[in-house]
């Protein structure tokens, strides 16, 4: 039990991860989460304004419900299957983070730096998120897909053009957290 | 009387298509559930988790996507010689991505910023809010405006 309860090792991770991919491909569904976003702007009416969104969003409902699913799982997973563990992080990254006035990385999912109500009800803070939104949104749709599409799934099938937007994911990530975000939160 | 024999059958008829439909949907919402024990288990939703991965300060990461891919590659080589079926007994079958160069690395980039920024991508945001990160609502509605303003500008697009 306290196996389950303890954070799970990469080497257990992973392989259930392609479970996923695996179980959507044997219902012959593909394994793709940015999909719902288009999705959920045809249903709020965004095919109004551009034929990107004329689709018929009926054919999607199944990814919607794996989004309903994952939220109940993330639900389930820290209720009933969790301790008190922390991350546990590299000894340097929380050094660093706590030089950009991050206090107890690790022992929440996300830092109340970001996500706590104190910190959206600034504007900054709020703005950071929207930011982040927004830059997600526009760009797995740009790339046509996020980790689960490309990383994961057009991996795992050999295709390049997932290995070009995988490289993608990583020149935007390595720029963010090298050099973006000591700028945001430089402690002055 | 006989109006309502047969109507009494049509109900019947109707109730199994909607149990049936709800079945079909209810293997995606196990899928879903799972992914999410998944990925909350094994720190992928974590925020500093993936500033570490960004900062090469940490194997976990690269050993979670690794040995998914790992995985991957081998069911599918598995499923290509014809071992594995999918429910309806067809081929599995991965659709091919387009061909091209400049919307994938520059439309990877732009996610990769946020992806680091907010340490979380498309699927992780729906379970933080599952787990009670009520604040990613923000960021699922500025990523749905995102998407939006794609669909919008792609036209203009190098793609």
């Amino acid at each position: 039990m306290e196996s389950i309860l303890n954070p799970w090792p990469w080497y257990v991770s992973g392989p259930l991860i392609s479970v996923v991919m695996a179980l959507l491909l044997y219902f012959g569904k593909t394994f793709g989460m940015s999909s719902n976003l288009k999705t959920l702007c045809t249903i709020i009416g965004a095919d109004k304004f551009s034929s990107f969104f004329k689709t018929n969003w009926k054919e999607q409902s199944w990814n919607l419900t794996v989004v309903v699913g994952a939220i109940i799982g993330g639900f389930i997973a820290v209720q009933f299957l969790s301790n008190d563990s922390v991350t546990n992080l590299n000894p340097q990254t929380i050094t660093e983070l706590k030089e950009m006035g991050f206090k107890n990385s690790g022992a929440t999912l996300v830092p109340n730096e970001m996500y706590s109500l104190e910190a959206i009800s600034s504007p900054k803070g709020l703005l950071l998120l929207i930011i982040g939104g927004l830059l997600v949104g526009f760009g797995t749709r740009y790339a046509g897909g996020c980790t689960s599409g490309h990383a994961i799934t057009g991996l795992s099938s050999l295709q390049k053009p997932s290995l070009i937007a995988v490289i993608g994911f990583f020149i935007g990530g390595l720029i963010m957290a090298n050099f973006i975000l000591p700028y945001i939160f430089k402690v002055s | 009387m006989v109006a309502y024999v047969l109507n009494f059958i049509i109900n019947i008829k109707s109730n199994e298509l909607s149990k049936f439909k709800r079945m079909k949907y209810f293997k995606f919402l196990l899928v879903g559930i799972f992914f999410g024990i998944v990925l909350v288990k094994s720190e992928a939703v974590s925020w500093y988790r993936i500033y570490e991965m960004f900062r090469f300060q940490s194997f976990h990461m690269y050993g979670i996507i690794g040995t998914a891919i790992a995985t991957g590659v081998l069911f599918l080589q598995i499923s290509k010689k014809g071992f594995v079926k999918s429910l309806k007994g067809s081929d599995i079958f991965v659709p091919k991505k387009e061909k091209g160069f400049s919307r994938y690395i520059i439309g990877g980039s732009i996610f990769g910023l946020g992806w680091a920024l907010i340490g979380a991508c498309p699927g992780p945001m729906y379970i933080l809010l599952g787990t009670g990160v009520y604040s990613m609502i923000i960021v699922i509605l500025a990523a749905i405006l995102g998407t939006f303003i794609y669909g919008v500008l792609k036209d203009k697009l190098p793609h």
